[in-house]
């Protein structure tokens, strides 16, 4: 198998939680309620440790440790997709987000844990119960804010059309995609893309909200290739501060 | 993180005086036999109304708390540390829930809480109305304010009040961790590169004078807590905790090569009695009372994210619903 192929992969996979981990912890001590400063903050943790643990597979495969790696780099070397990378806006745009978001993490696991590469199928199959959690979350908010007031339901659905053309970014397609696909490392992002839009209808559907016409939203492609907006290199600036003052020093 | 202080109103014997005099001597009885009251049973509205003080100071000190060592999470320097410092401030939040549930058996709710602690009629410790300028100060506050925190709340742990009582244990197990995290952190940085030893040492003698005053006036100048004592709202007085932090950690931090700002710090062998220049409480109480480095940031804060999560409250809760008081 090309190991430039599946470092690709895992690169994506790491970027996405690694950016999004950040931006959830941004809630600590600013929810809209107490307990969902609480439930941010504990996805938070575990993204952050899920991105750790493809850093180390890539570690593995001879790129530099998980820190150097997560803390150094410029935004032109990431590969998340947009999506995750901007800022938190209001709660309702970090909800809906997250609901688009995990619920095609859900989908990237499942398929992993299945994946002809094994040191892949074992970090997916130990981490796909935690992302499962994170899905539960973000459909019983969504269910139980996007059928409540009208003024929650216009807040939401505002939110989720300036957030989708950022979310089908995240189906961007890697040109090593076929190579993955031909050897079972992955399924691609047509089957996640696929599967995603089913789960996130039959949630969408007992709500207000509706789904606009996908095929009709161009997605902000790009950020697979090192492409984003302006607030990323901020982000990474911010976390990578005091790692600059002495970055030989242990911290 | 909690340490207490100035929190009571002066307590006259005439405040009791409107009680039933026969529940309140089994209420006493009760209390000296070390019992513990629960939210349905008698206690007279003075106990009430300052264990909903106590616990609700408590509380707010717990979110407000988060604050300042929040802002470092993004730049927490590596996976380790930052997985630790998610993880000790998302505690922090959750013992701000846990304690303004044991204070809503007593009667307020949580939104009424909050609403004083917006408007400023209620305080939270006003150690975090200064600011962590660095990563080295959110060191500081997670080994030594924390540390002070434990001393004080292993005391309020054996204290008379049920819910308030388990709560606290609950929390006096996380905060021993927050603790080690803390020490970790201080280690690095005081037997790291010069760099480092120069960061940890400047945020020392930043937090030093707001660590002392910690637990509140000094016990010659504070308000009579006698009844409180009694009662077992209060357990220990302001001094004694101040002195037994400072027999736990002035050692440790001796220890790292770190020096205490205060040349007057040492420990009188005859009385064993810690001896320091005496804090500055003219500062303490303006900064307490409004007119700090953060007061104004810390709240504004808050009121922005209780005014920006106004709407997902409104939408959670049935406009006829009424508050109903939890069990404990």
């Amino acid at each position: 198998m090309n190991e430039l192929a599946i470092k690709d992969l895992l690169y994506k996979l790491a970027d996405d939680q690694l950016i999004l981990g950040h931006r959830n912890s941004e809630w600590t001590g600013f929810g809209p309620i107490l307990e969902e400063d609480i439930a941010f903050s504990s996805m938070a943790q575990d993204k952050i440790g899920h991105s750790l643990a493809f850093y180390t597979l890539l570690q593995e495969l001879g790129e530099a440790d998980p820190d150097t790696v997560a803390f150094t780099r410029n935004a032109e070397q990431f590969h998340n997709s947009q999506l995750v990378e901007l800022p938190n806006g209001e709660y309702d745009f970090s909800l809906i987000r997250h609901f688009l978001y995990d619920n095609a993490e859900i989908i990237r696991f499942e398929m992993l844990s299945q994946s002809s590469y094994e040191p892949i199928a074992k970090v997916a199959t130990k981490l796909k119960g935690e992302v499962k959690y994170h899905v539960l979350h973000a459909n019983t908010w969504i269910k139980n804010l996007g059928a409540s007031t009208e003024e929650a339901i216009l807040r939401l659905q505002s939110a989720l059309n300036e957030a989708l053309p950022y979310a089908l970014s995240m189906f961007e397609k890697s040109k090593y995609e076929q190579e993955l696909i031909d050897a079972g490392v992955y399924g691609g992002e047509e089957a996640v893309k696929a599967e995603w839009l089913k789960r996130i209808q039959a949630v969408l559907e007992k709500t207000d909200l509706k789904l606009p016409d996908v095929e009709s939203i161009e997605p902000k492609f790009g950020g697979r290739y090192g492409e984003h907006t302006e607030h990323l290199q901020l982000l990474l600036d911010e976390m990578a501060e005091v790692f600059k003052i002495d970055p030989t020093a242990e911290w | 993180m909690y340490g207490g202080g100035n929190v009571f109103e002066a307590t006259k014997f005439d405040d009791v005086q409107t009680e039933d005099p026969a529940k309140l001597a089994e209420f006493e009885a009760r209390i000296a036999r070390g019992e513990k009251i629960e939210p349905t049973d008698w206690m007279p509205e003075l106990y009430r109304k300052q264990l909903i003080r106590m616990i609700e100071q408590h509380a707010h000190s717990e979110i407000i708390g988060a604050l300042p060592e929040g802002t470092w999470i993004t730049r927490a320097p590596g996976f380790r540390r930052k997985l630790a410092q998610m993880a000790k401030v998302q505690d922090e939040v959750g013992h701000a829930q846990l304690l303004y549930s044991a204070a809503e058996t007593l009667g307020k709710s949580r939104e009424q809480m909050l609403t004083d602690l917006i408007s400023g009629k209620s305080k939270y410790s006003n150690v975090f109305n200064y600011p962590a300028f660095t990563w080295a100060d959110s060191n500081i506050i997670s080994w030594l304010i924390d540390a002070g925190a434990i001393v004080n709340q292993m005391a309020n742990a054996k204290g008379s009040y049920g819910p308030y009582s388990r709560a606290l244990e609950r929390i006096c197990a996380e905060e021993a961790f927050h603790l080690k995290y803390g020490h970790d952190a201080v280690v690095h940085m005081a037997t790291g590169s010069p760099k480092q030893r120069e960061m940890i040492q400047a945020a020392l003698n930043r937090w030093w004078p707001p660590i002392m005053t910690f637990f509140g006036p000094s016990d010659k100048m504070s308000t009579h807590t006698e009844t409180l004592m009694r009662w077992k709202v209060k357990m220990a007085s302001n001094d004694e905790c101040r002195q037994q932090f400072l027999d736990m950690y002035v050692p440790k931090i001796w220890e790292l090569g770190l020096t205490v700002p205060d040349p007057k710090l040492k420990k009188n062998m005859e009385t064993g009695q810690w001896e320091y220049t005496e804090p500055d409480w003219d500062e303490f109480k303006r900064v307490i009372n409004g007119d700090g480095p953060c007061n104004a940031e810390r709240l504004a804060v808050r009121r922005t994210a209780e005014e920006r999560g106004a709407w997902v409250r409104r939408a959670l809760l049935n406009p006829k619903a009424k508050y109903v008081k939890p069990l404990a």
